[in-house]
């Protein structure tokens, strides 16, 4: 059986023709990359004995393989940082038997650190920059270059008129390195070391730290403070340095081959200048920690590490590298948690539940997609019956128990979450143990949070599964059957609209035609209509409820009904929501119709926006309505926004990549048309030519008229494209412009609601942190934060219209908070 | 920064499956290629009785779905324990290879496999009793399966007549 390879450039539809033809190299690199990669895993023998052998192979493997084993281990600093300190005792047993190779591996990561910071991977050159640190500790770097290195790092922090991101970026680098080489360096170099932490220390302090709030899970300082990641990190850094160094977490194979290592040369580091800062730069964002356990949460067994302590940074560090390095394979992903190095001396299932929800929770994203911790999560519980699970419910406990600060973002997060995981257990909870929630406002976080979950179990599973579930206790909370609510019915045939819903439906049922229906619905009355109007241009909101009211009605059944149902009747909707009015109206009536199915309402809000019956602006207005003002703290309200804005944004995003691939057609076909004398060019050019039809047909011409034919062509060609390019270029300009409004109206439209509120509460003299205010703050900064990358082209128009300083200032703060995060 | 490693790029999960659909139109190469290219999963061993919406509901957390087309029995036009998801894009589809397949709707196990498009007629079953194949051979009871396999059922059957 061939060996399976993922390469989309060597698949060739099974059949073999085209893959490489396996030859020697190939095959020896593919077993050095394998060596060098496994090095370290389950093995029979002893860590220290396998790279005591794989060194040996390696340095054999020198005079005709060393570019490849340059290439492999530089690759594996990069993307494989939880085995740091394996590879580079790896590295300081070949430096020892061969300097030259030292030298140029060290070479080689400089070249390599250069360009992942040219290329904006930040997280990969801290790896790199770890790894170079952790060679001092191999005797392959000297210490007074890496020092050297590092204060150059912090010099950065003395630049002006440079992003904070930035300086950031460049003293966590050091700070992180620390843990690993922290006691070398201040045992060679005390003195500029301590000058270095002092710098160090000064930056922090003037630190502006106005992006924090919004990047908290919990606002509540207790029982964890949620700390800046830097702040935290210098903490842990001066607990390491009153404790002298001492660091006992981090795996150190080099240590039982020091005295082969320190007969070993030193190479120094050359001058390392960071990169100045250029204005396409993307610095990581900040971050917050998150600390949800601390050791009385983990009674038996190994004691947790401190939240101050570098032993808890590495940890975190290196589980948080395996998900990045394992995150497409969950069964491997779980295992490689599981066998976490020194696990014995930790409780590492606590710290792979905190790891998990860390990322889960992070703001503004998650590092990858949500669904991956719910099935991360249930691997981890297969692997690990006994205890996982355990723990996995001592954390959602702690999770609801907290609710009242939670971000309410994040509460979004969990409810998907937990419910999600329930699906996959049989819904089995003891919900009992949550009925303090019965009691009190409903509108308190932790009866929502029931609310919401149950409402997501029931779209798992169905109403009565639901009902049977909980105890008749939280019946209350027990979302409504999701059943369509029909106007005209036999008891309301009183209704203005009741007879024609007849008729229509009737006409529907006998697959009337759709001039047919419109000429039916033409004699649909006007409430609204005003006295001069007799070309009956008013909108006609009847006109708009009866019919689609009653198809939606006949396609109530199923998604697929009601989306055949939209389809099959689209000119009569186009037609009925000409105006502004007209798409608002017909959001209404599927409100009206299925306020219980909120599901449902999802869907065909987003079927109605694709097939252009109603636009993302009036979507965003009808959710800010009086209608569903009531609703406006229920999840579903912000997930069809959210769903609307990015729709907007993808549909943006389409139109520019098709103005760029004509770019690119018209500067191929210039470049075509000035090499025209050469024919040699021409017949490059039609092979290369991606419409086949054109150059078969030119094939097909003799002699000189060919040419000359050619260029004819090419430029009516290039005008053609010329033209489409002007056209798409306005269609990208229309779509931008659409964007911008809808970011105007959603941020309009809270602003006016958080001005009301807390324009009535100071006339009645209330307190205007109701849980109201909490979630709708919330919900702005969400919108900020989930669309950072498209608002931050609006920010002009964003501060000269709407964020300026006549605003209230608890308002404004929400906007302030999201500009210091510089993002 | 080109430099990859092999052995670090498993990503077996969105993996082709051995299945090959046997009533398709064309060589094996090319629908191979469509396999590939595909954003459209068949999904398999659901309950006669899950949803649309169910389905709409767990595949959605992958990303936007374009369309669910839920299998039938060719006979009796009712649910038939499979159907398929439509994404708009690729990722979304192998992220949900990823992290869908293989765990639970409905309280069953369930199962992703690319598919290479949906075609008017491929949403009936293929089993000579109208439901899908493989609940012909079936020897287990599954309650949400129509009870016993189709087969087995018909065996019954003659073994009822058979014993007095």
């Amino acid at each position: 059986m061939p060996r399976r390879r993922r390469h989309s450039d060597e698949y060739d539809g099974g059949r073999g023709h085209k893959r490489r033809r396996t030859s020697e190299p190939i095959e020896i690199e593919d077993r050095l990359e394998s060596l060098i990669i496994r090095v370290g895993e389950k093995s029979t023998s002893s860590l220290e004995s396998n790279l005591e052998g794989l060194a040996g192979v390696l340095e054999a493997d020198l005079p005709n393989y060393k570019n490849k084993i340059l290439r492999i281990l530089c690759c594996v600093a990069r993307l494989l940082p939880e085995k740091l300190t394996v590879y580079t005792t790896l590295v300081g047993l070949l430096n020892a038997r061969n300097y030259n190779f030292g030298g140029e591996f060290v070479e080689a990561m400089i070249r390599q650190l250069k360009e992942t910071l040219k290329n904006n991977l930040y997280q990969e050159a801290v790896y790199l920059v770890r790894f170079l640190s952790d060679l001092v500790n191999c005797h392959v770097i000297a210490a007074p270059s890496m020092v050297a290195m590092f204060e150059n790092f912090i010099s950065v922090t003395q630049e002006e008129d440079v992003p904070q991101v930035r300086s950031d970026w460049f003293v966590y680098v050091v700070l992180s390195c620390l843990p690993w080489v922290g006691k070398e360096l201040h045992e060679k170099k005390d003195v500029e070391m301590e000058r270095l932490l002092s710098q160090i220390d000064g930056y922090l302090k003037r630190r502006v730290k106005t992006h924090v709030p919004m990047l908290q899970v919990w606002t509540a300082e207790k029982p964890h403070p949620q700390e800046e990641y830097l702040d935290c990190l210098w903490a842990q850094v001066q607990k390491l340095k009153k404790d002298r160094w001492q660091e006992r977490h981090i795996l150190r194979p080099y240590i039982a081959f020091d005295s082969v290592l320190c007969e070993a040369l030193q190479h120094n580091l050359p001058p390392f200048t960071p990169p100045g800062h250029m204005p396409h730069a993307n610095y990581p964002m900040p971050q917050v920690v998150f600390r949800i356990f601390d050791y009385t949460d983990a009674p038996e067994g190994p004691v947790m590490p401190g939240s101050h302590s570098v032993e808890r940074f590495v940890i975190e560090e290196n589980l948080h590298c395996i998900i990045k390095t394992h995150w497409r394979e969950r069964k491997t992903c779980a295992a490689q948690l599981l066998s976490y190095p020194g696990k014995n001396n930790i409780p590492l299932n606590y710290h792979i539940v905190e790891v998990i929800f860390g990322e889960l929770f992070r703001l503004p994203a998650p590092p990858h997609i949500d669904v991956l911790y719910t099935t991360l999560l249930i691997e981890l519980c297969k692997l690990q019956p006994g205890s996982l699970p355990q723990v996995l419910a001592q954390a959602t406990e702690m999770l609801y128990m907290r609710l009242d600060s939670m971000n309410t973002t994040c509460v979004d997060r969990l409810i998907n979450w937990f419910s999600h995981h329930l699906s996959n257990f049989q819904f089995r909870w003891s919900w009992d143990d949550w009925s303090d929630c019965l009691a009190g406002d409903p509108e308190k976080p932790k009866p929502k949070f029931v609310k919401e979950v149950l409402e997501k179990c029931m779209r798992l599973s169905y109403h009565q599964r639901i009902v049977d579930l909980v105890p008749p206790t939280f019946s209350g909370l027990i979302p409504a059957p999701p059943i369509f609510i029909y106007k005209y019915t036999e008891e309301n045939s009183s209704l203005p609209g009741y007879a024609m819903s007849i008729t229509i439906g009737n006409a529907i049922k006998n697959r009337a035609s759709n001039e047919e229906i419109l000429t039916i619905l033409k004699d649909v009355p006007n409430p609204n209509q005003e006295d001069d109007d007799d070309e009956g241009e008013t909108f006609n909101p009847l006109k708009v409820d009866v019919f689609l009211q009653t198809l939606l009605h006949l396609a109530a059944k199923s998604f697929s009904h009601s989306f055949s149902a939209l389809g099959k009747f689209h000119e009569i909707l186009k037609n009925l929501t000409e105006s502004d009015e007209g798409k608002l109206h017909v959001l209404k009536v599927v409100y009206e119709v299925w306020r219980n199915h909120p599901q449902m309402m999802a869907v065909l809000v987003d079927k109605l926006i694709r097939t252009q019956i109603v636009d993302c602006a009036t979507v965003a207005n009808w959710l800010f309505s009086q209608d569903l003002a009531h609703e406006f703290t229920r999840l579903f309200v912000w997930e069809v926004l959210h769903s609307t804005v990015r729709k907007m944004d993808k549909h943006v995003q389409k139109i520019q990549e098709e103005l760029e691939r004509a770019k690119d057609r018209l500067e191929k076909q210039q470049h075509r048309r000035r090499n025209s004398g050469n024919e040699e060019d021409m017949e490059k050019a039609s092979e290369d030519e991606e419409d086949g039809d054109r150059s078969s047909e030119e094939d097909e011409e003799g002699g000189g008229a060919k040419s000359r034919s050619r260029a004819k062509r090419s430029s009516e060609e290039e005008e053609g494209l010329e033209e489409q390019i002007d056209r798409l270029q306005e269609k990208v300009e229309a779509a931008q412009s659409q964007q911008k409004n809808l970011f105007l109206v959603i941020f309009q439209r809270f602003i006016m609601l958080l001005t009301e509120h807390l324009v009535r509460c100071e006339t009645s003299s209330l307190d205007f942190r109701t849980p109201w205010y909490k979630n709708c703050t919330e919900r702005l900064q969400q919108v900020f934060l989930t669309h950072h990358v498209i608002i931050q082209q609006y920010m002009g128009t964003l501060e000269n219209l709407l964020f300026t300083a006549e605003l209230d200032p608890h308002i404004l703060n929400v906007y302030q908070q999201f500009c210091a995060l510089q993002l | 920064m080109a430099a990859k490693l092999n052995a670090l790029s498993s990503d077996s999960y969105i993996d082709m499956s051995r299945y090959r659909d046997q009533h398709f139109v064309g060589e094996l190469s090319a629908q191979e290629k469509l396999l590939q290219q595909s954003h459209t999963l068949y999904v398999g061993n659901l309950s006669f009785y899950t949803t649309e919406e169910q389905v709409h509901e767990l595949f959605s957390k992958s990303g936007d779905i374009k369309r669910i087309i839920i299998g039938l029995d060719k006979i009796k036009k009712t649910a038939c324990g499979f159907c398929f998801v439509e994404y708009y894009t690729r990722t979304d589809a192998e992220n949900a290879m990823r992290f869908i397949n293989g765990t639970r709707l409905d309280d069953r196990m369930i199962r992703t496999d690319w598919d290479a498009g949906f075609i008017e007629g491929r949403q009936y079953g293929r089993g000579f009793f109208g439901g899908q194949v493989r609940d012909e051979y079936r020897r287990d009871y599954d309650p949400a399966r129509g009870g016993y396999g189709k087969l087995a059922q018909q065996t019954r059957t003659q073994e009822g007549q058979n014993t007095f």
